[in-house]
């Protein structure tokens, strides 16, 4: 088995981003492992939220305050986009799975309308928050 | 008996029977992602519209959330699905950009300790919630 190349030895490189034409499919499965491995940064967090409200009152109050700020609010508006995309790709996936959006016109158009849908749930989740719960 | 096989390949007909191709592990690992998806597209925007609605309004309504046994079987069934899917998927991520065998190997071992150890801090935090300390 050939192990990692030696610096100096004169190889075929694959494709490198810079070089290469983006297009939707191709940024679709890049965002998909992006979102997943953000995800998995944003399931610790709910692991820590959760910890924090067994502890009690005041474990809560200090990671509510975190969350609360600028940054937190951030992170917490990319996780609801992580979450929308992913959610999105992963059934476009299924649906891949069962045989079906294989062809170039089609693939393309779902990546499109799942980066959108990730782009527009999150302010549909975010109006909820803001209108729909109870106080 | 030696040598190629009457089909002309080195592959065993036991080999070529139980399926499990050069990882040894078949397909065990795409279908329990597969598995966890399916769990996922339903217990995630469960979670999500949830908690937009009714969590992070106050200590005593998040605890009085969690603390009704439909949520917090959903929740725990969320956690479990989500921390295994998101270490079968750390998994891939790791297995095709890490290429040094210790590193690799040490990364791996990581993703398993840290999804688990997180998994079992969560729901230790809901049942302690749910139960009352």
């Amino acid at each position: 088995m050939a192990g990692p190349a030696k610096p100096g030895t004169s190889r075929p490189l694959s494709p490198h981003l810079q070089v290469w034409r983006w297009h939707p499919t191709m940024a679709s499965s890049i965002f998909h492992r992006a979102t997943g491995v953000g995800l998995y940064l944003t399931a610790l967090c709910l692991a820590i939220w959760l910890v924090a409200l067994a502890m009690g009152p005041e474990a809560y109050g200090l990671v509510m305050s975190l969350l609360n700020t600028w940054p937190g609010l951030i992170v917490v508006y990319l996780a609801s986009v992580g979450i929308s995309y992913h959610l999105a790709n992963g059934i476009r996936h299924m649906v891949w799975d069962i045989g079906h959006g294989f062809s170039p016109k089609v693939a393309d158009g779902s990546a499109m309308a799942v980066i959108l849908f990730a782009l527009i749930a999150p302010i549909g989740v975010w109006g909820l928050s803001m209108f729909g719960g109870q106080g | 008996m030696s040598g190629p096989n009457s089909n002309g390949t080195l592959r065993t007909p036991l080999g070529r029977v139980r399926g499990h191709g050069a990882a040894h592990a078949g397909t065990h690992h795409f279908m329990a992602q597969r598995a966890s998806a399916v769990a996922l597209a339903v217990l995630a925007p469960w979670f999500v519209i949830s908690a937009a609605l009714f969590l992070g309004r106050g200590y005593d309504s998040d605890i009085g959330w969690i603390a009704n046994p439909l949520n917090a079987i959903g929740l725990i069934l969320l956690i479990l699905a989500a921390f295994y899917h998101m270490r079968l998927g750390l998994q891939v991520v790791i297995e095709d950009y890490i290429s040094v065998p210790l590193t690799k190997t040490l990364l791996l071992l990581g993703n398993t300790f840290v999804a688990f150890g997180a998994a079992v801090a969560a729901i230790f935090a809901i049942l302690r919630i749910s139960f009352g300390s």
